[in-house]
């Protein structure tokens, strides 16, 4: 593994997997229409019914459609996370996977590619969003668009990560639908995306607690405390802790000896 | 780790194979040498992908060894698969992506600068009169400009050692004609160690090796001259018969 080969396969990976996303109309426009949903049409409808007090990271009283920014954000990584990840095991894409795993570079760094370039799609289409949302007035301060970007590498790692290990345990992937009731759903529930956590808590302890075991709340709260250039350290840690945890179980998972392809339909 | 058998670019030992209790490889030797083009025959379903995910590490056998010009597989994975080239049973490549680009793609994963990319690209889709469709995107080609498109990939690195799993399955006579001409050339011409895997006899032609695999054992392995002569018939046809007869045959031509 020299470092020349390592940087080009890197990029062409990145390459790769952004081609393919520019070319995929379709997937780009039902990446932006889900959030924009949420923020043009959930958000007005509930901003008088929920009113935000003044917590952290912001300093003044926020409308509602401001406090869900974040989550939304954190919620288009998740899905493309969950995408792309199990995207590799589909049939459709599972040529793909083997080209890839043939190649000569250790897998464990392969996989570490795939996972960067999947969230650098995610990294384009939060960016579309934003600057959608901004036509709509909902613009946070502008040096926050900068300082968003390393939140969302290492949230997207960490999204991307979890739907690998995901990937590696589920046998039937026959369908989207399964993933969201049961793991998208619930994560993006079960979190500060929507709501502050000290509303969950008001009506229940369990509730609260959960969202607090959830790491998709760091994410949303890493992402929340970068848009107005402020830290969060918990939330940093979590998310950087929970992606090792993941990546390091996606690579057990992956490893031949493991046999994990081999159980995936194969066509003999 | 001495090398299992002088010359030969693709080494196997002993390899055996099991999908939990039920074995699908036993016991298999298989070697193939420089310039050598071995069929790898048998029935759907008589272990043939297996093998190919296993020399091309898709898992890991705990039975049996491979190597792969010298290197083990296991151990030395990375030079072991820098060696190799690989044609899948199923398209592998992104239909939405243009030739050229499908190309880069894997001359990246395999460290390739873009100048190297550039030339070995235009020698071998020139050699496959394919040069002028570099830019159209994969979509746009039939499925025998698309194998062909995958044989230069699996080229792209210049392997010692080409892999091809059913390559010609779902196309018309003529190109699968033109295929199977093309990389018995390449394993003449350029020393290429060729596997390919097949249930189509007429894809057999005289020169090549032989190895019959049925139901994850194998029947025969050697010259097609050898294989007649065991196997006391007078065409491949015959000794593929007699070879895969038995329990289990009747899925062999769909």
């Amino acid at each position: 593994m020299t470092a020349v080969h390592a940087w080009r396969c890197l990029l062409g990976i990145l390459k790769r997997e952004s081609l393919r996303f520019l070319h995929q109309r379709e997937r780009f426009i039902a990446a932006l229409v889900r959030p924009l949903l949420w923020l043009l049409i959930f958000a007005a409808g509930f901003r008088a019914i929920l009113g935000v007090s003044i917590i952290d990271p912001y300093e003044t009283y926020i409308p509602y459609e401001v406090y869900i920014t974040p989550g939304l954000i954190a919620m288009i990584q998740l899905f493309n996370g969950m995408q792309s990840s199990l995207s590799m095991v589909y049939d459709r894409e599972m040529g793909s996977m083997r080209t890839l795993l043939v190649s000569p570079m250790p897998r464990w760094y392969l996989l570490f590619c795939r996972l960067l370039g999947g969230t650098l799609v995610s990294m384009l289409q939060v960016y579309a969003f934003l600057a959608v949302a901004a036509l709509f007035d909902i613009r946070p301060p502008a040096w926050g668009y900068i300082a968003l970007l390393p939140a969302l590498i290492v949230s997207g790692l960490m999204l991307g990560a979890m739907g690998m290990v995901l990937s590696s345990m589920i046998r039937q992937l026959e369908n989207f639908a399964g993933i969201m009731n049961f793991v998208i759903f619930p994560m993006f529930f079960l979190s500060s995306a929507l709501y502050p956590l000290w509303r969950i808590r008001e009506s229940s302890d369990a509730l609260y607690r959960l969202c607090t075991l959830n790491p998709f709340t760091y994410a949303v709260e890493l992402i929340r405390y970068s848009l107005y250039l402020k830290t969060n350290g918990v939330a940093t840690l979590v998310v950087v802790v929970a992606f090792t945890a993941f990546a390091a179980v996606a690579i057990y998972a992956y490893d031949p000896a493991r046999g994990i392809m081999s159980r995936k339909r194969t066509g003999a | 780790m001495p090398e299992l058998h002088v010359n030969a670019v693709l080494a196997i030992e002993g390899l055996g194979f099991s999908f939990g209790a039920k074995p699908v490889l036993e016991d298999i030797d298989l070697t193939v040498r420089a310039g050598e083009f071995k069929l790898l025959l048998g029935p759907n379903g008589a272990g043939k992908t297996t093998l190919f995910s296993l020399i091309t590490r898709l898992y890991d056998s705990p039975r049996g060894r491979i190597e792969v010009d010298g290197n083990d597989l296991k151990h030395h994975s990375g030079p072991a698969l820098r060696r190799m080239g690989v044609v899948f049973q199923q398209p592998t490549l992104d239909l939405d992506l243009t030739v050229r680009q499908n190309l880069m793609y894997h001359a990246a994963l395999h460290g390739l600068s873009r100048a190297q990319a550039e030339a070995r690209m235009t020698d071998e889709l020139n050699r496959l009169g394919m040069a002028e469709r570099i830019d159209e995107r994969v979509r746009k080609l039939n499925g025998g400009h698309r194998r062909r498109v995958e044989i230069v990939r699996a080229l792209m690195h210049e392997p010692k050692l080409l892999l091809l799993d059913e390559p010609t399955v779902g196309l018309d006579v003529p190109t699968r004609r033109d295929i199977v001409d093309h990389v018995h050339g390449l394993a003449r011409d350029a020393g290429i160690a060729v596997l390919w895997a097949t249930h189509l006899i007429d894809e057999v032609m005289e020169g090549d090796s032989v190895f019959v695999l049925h139901q994850g054992i194998k029947r025969a392995d050697g010259t097609l001259a050898q294989v007649l002569e065991d196997s006391a018939t007078a065409t491949i046809a015959d000794a593929y018969d007699t070879l895969t007869r038995g329990s289990g045959t009747k899925d062999m031509e769909r």
